[in-house]
């Protein structure tokens, strides 16, 4: 059956469809539409910068304007990834400095990025416009300094918790005078001091911004003229929250607010004085979200601000809330969707602070539209898990660290396994799951069993044997990331469900009892996987075979094994078998 | 809660496709069984080990019936919790008193008319505090060594604690000694050798 229509109206029709998903299948149809379709892709998402090399990108999608790509596993976030592990970004960028001249927008997660990384994206792309740097390291002030001056067109330029040698050279004052098109200027992640009156001018001249993140080296009483010179901002991160008690301070702070009557969501916060967060007042009401985990505050005065906020969507918060204070945001805060408590000391043996699990419970109970939980205590029970089960069968993701490493529930002494079996069993479509506390292989048999749209599991200090993973393996039909640390699982329930893996995006083990021979086996039985064994104790040639591996991360890939692999990284695979001979 | 799945103890390893070993032998002794645990390497990372997690045996590891002393601090997991590191100082103490206390202790001296009252959070330390006594009463204190007390000065600081003892100032450890201070004296030198040569 052939298609009549003309390919140009294909790739219009075809121009509606963004969803990576939706485009991916379109390829699929038949070979003129894989054809025409990859002319026309415009945008790409690589989840891990392995699984395909930048020549295998180019040669299908000759027309991008926008990438993203991940790097390292998400354990690195927790220094479980040695430094030097890979998830260089300048291979990327010299192949598209070649192939896309015309690239506007770059994403990256958890890659490292050089000086020469950034100056190299500042020169090559005459168009480019929108740069997001998440969790990135390897760079410094002076690569910013490079977009700034070189990039014209620069609309978005975003640092999330990104590690930056702060160089301090004034890196904001190289926007020329010219540059009037940003849009997004966020940088609370970076430590140094930035140029006052530079920042003023920026502000001032770009009408078009709507998002602005300073970091706390910016003090308060800048921050008054910096929103007077922004009244559209619809998403403030402020810099340091603190200063004496001066009245006319104040009063600067809550006209400047009132004037940013667009303002939807609010971060920063640093070291912030309760006495100067009702400034913030007056346009509470509009506020969706609000970013308070860097505010050493206390509940009563975290709980005055919240109530300022009906329409809140999203709180971060650091667990000085405390229980009542989430009881109060379970009455104020109906439209909330996604709640992250942060410890205010993790490593502090006691706790600190009132806060338990019955925060959670008020939460669940009175927020009907809450989707997303991370949530930092020291106790559980398996009733409270049932209760936030039965009351919020909505959850996409749920997150709960219980600070101690297997704390059972607290008033049974039994393990939580049913109480994660009933927030599996109730919420049908759970996306992500974080476990902690006391489980046995039974929790992995319930999730096995009902998180069938399960794509992400984090699993520490759990599980007697290989069943519970040969149980999440073989039973989570839609997993494509997960990872293990600290659990007895070991070669069977791998080797097992070999075919799995290449189904799912990566595995992370570390710390568990997966053996060298089972990795070599694995490595060339699979040549869609790249295998690969991490240890900073030397080659695992030099320790008896059955001995556990330290680390382990398996990805599939069809770029074949990767060819910048530090010292202390082996791939398993067919032709890495020689190193070995 | 009930499970809908019939749950076998051991997996049927004989139909997986890879195996440990050559084809077509048995080699399911050489698999290790499931039920090994490595916990214990997982453990070797933290200081204290306690009896909460399933063990065969009924003993725990830090003697039979002693009660588990509370750890004072616990060796860190590397990664866990799994916070981000820029995360990890978020904690300041209550603080249940304004921030204006101060500690005001009177202070006397031996053959001075009248006392006078300082406030001891305004010093950061020892040196500081003694150097504003040899100013507020023009005076020279001298050194302080924990043999010999002030010997070799004409005076010599001395305080009131919590017991109702008169003790050496500089014996403790600065912020012991704001905590249990009630009162000052400079006591003559002369007076004061009685003090610093008790050992």
């Amino acid at each position: 059956m052939a298609y009549s229509f003309p390919e140009e109206v294909l790739e219009h029709v075809f121009s509606f469809i963004q969803d990576d998903k939706d485009r991916n299948a379109v390829s699929l149809v038949c070979k003129s539409w894989y054809e025409i379709e990859r002319w026309c892709r415009r945008r790409i998402f690589v989840g891990n910068c392995y699984a395909v090399s930048p020549r295998i990108v180019m040669r299908r999608f000759p027309e991008l304007r926008s990438v993203s790509l991940k790097g390292k596993p998400h354990f690195a976030d927790f220094n479980l990834v040695p430094e030097g592990w890979g998830g260089y970004v300048y291979p990327w960028i010299s192949a598209m400095a070649e192939a896309y001249p015309w690239l506007e927008e770059l994403r990256l997660k958890r890659m490292v990025v050089t000086d020469e990384a950034l100056e190299l994206i500042s020169r090559s792309f005459k168009n480019f416009s929108v740069l997001v740097l998440s969790s990135c390291e390897g760079f410094t002030t002076d690569g910013l300094a490079a977009i700034a001056a070189n990039c014209r067109n620069l609309r978005v330029l975003e640092l999330w918790e990104c590690e930056v040698d702060d160089r301090s050279g004034n890196w904001l004052s190289h926007f020329p005078e010219s540059c009037t098109s940003l849009v997004s200027l966020s940088f609370p992640c970076l430590d140094g001091e930035v140029s006052f009156s530079a920042l003023e001018r920026l502000v001032s001249r770009c009408t078009n911004l709507r998002t602005l993140r300073l970091n706390n080296s910016v003090p308060l009483d800048k921050l008054p003229n910096l929103l007077r010179r922004a009244p559209q901002l619809v998403d403030l991160g402020t810099g340091a929250y603190t200063a004496e008690l001066r009245p006319e301070l104040y009063s600067k702070l809550g006209d400047a607010f009132a004037g940013c009557k667009g303002l939807k969501s609010l971060s920063g916060f640093w070291e912030a004085v309760p006495s100067y967060l009702p400034a913030t007042y007056s346009i509470c009401a509009g506020i969706r979200s609000l970013n308070l985990s860097y505010a050493t505050i206390q509940s009563p005065d975290l709980v005055k601000l919240i109530r300022q906020c009906p329409n809140l969507q999203r709180l971060w918060v650091l667990d000085y809330i405390e229980d009542c204070g989430l009881n109060a945001l379970a009455t104020t805060c109906k439209d909330l969707q996604e709640l992250r408590v942060f410890p205010s000391d993790p490593f502090g043996v006691e706790a600190n602070v009132s806060l338990t699990e019955q925060g959670l419970v008020s939460v669940s109970e009175g927020c009907p539209k809450l989707q997303s939980v991370l949530y930092f205590c020291r106790q559980m029970s398996n009733a409270a898990l049932f209760t936030i089960a039965r009351n919020r069968p909505n959850l996409t993701r749920f997150r709960l660290c219980i600070i101690e490493p297997r704390a059972p529930d607290y008033l049974t002494l039994q393990p939580l396994d049913a109480g994660f079996g009933a927030i599996v069993e109730n919420c049908k479509d759970l996306q992500r799951l974080s476990l902690s506390g006391l489980l046995t292989d039974r929790v992995f048999e319930y999730i096995g069993t009902h998180a069938k749209k399960l794509e992400m599991l984090s699993i520490a200090f759990a599980g007697d044997s290989d069943l519970g993973l040969h149980h999440v393996l073989s039973g989570c039909n839609s997993l494509r990331k997960l990872e293990i640390r600290d659990c007895p699982f070991g070669d069977q329930a791998l080797l097992a469900n070999a075919s799995k893996l290449e189904t799912m995006r990566s595995l992370w083990m570390s710390s568990c009892s997966v053996s060298f021979e089972a990795c070599k086996l694995l490595g060339q039985k699979m040549p869609s996987l790249n295998v690969e064994v991490i240890d900073e104790r030397g080659s695992p040639e030099s320790r008896p075979e059955s001995l556990p591996i330290d680390k382990l991360y398996i990805y599939r890939t069809i770029a074949g094994p990767r060819c910048d692999m530090p010292s202390f990284v082996w791939n398993m695979g067919e032709r890495s078998a020689l190193r070995f001979s | 809660m009930e499970s809908k799945v019939t749950c076998e103890n051991d997996l049927n390893f004989k139909a997986t496709e890879l195996r440990l070993g050559l084809p077509g032998t048995d080699d399911s002794e050489k698999h290790t069984p499931p039920s090994v645990r490595s916990n214990k390497r997982a453990l070797s990372h933290e200081t204290t080990e306690d009896s909460r997690s399933k063990s065969n045996s009924g003993t725990s590891d830090f003697g039979d019936d002693e009660k588990e002393a509370p750890p004072a601090a616990k060796a860190q997991v590397v990664g866990w919790p799994p916070i981000r590191s820029y995360r990890k100082n978020c904690f300041q103490p209550k603080k249940t008193e304004p921030e204006s206390a101060g500690i005001y202790v009177k202070v006397s001296m031996d053959g001075a008319p009248y006392l006078r009252k300082i406030d001891l959070k305004g010093y950061k330390g020892y040196p500081q505090l003694l150097k504003a006594l040899e100013i507020m009463f023009k005076l020279t204190i001298g050194q302080y060594s924990e043999r010999e007390g002030y010997n070799g000065s004409d005076y010599a600081p001395t305080y009131e604690d919590k017991d109702g003892d008169w003790m050496l100032v500089g014996d403790v450890p600065w912020e012991m000694f704001i905590s249990s201070c009630k009162r000052l004296r400079i006591m003559k030198g002369s007076e004061a050798r009685g003090l610093g040569s008790y050992v």
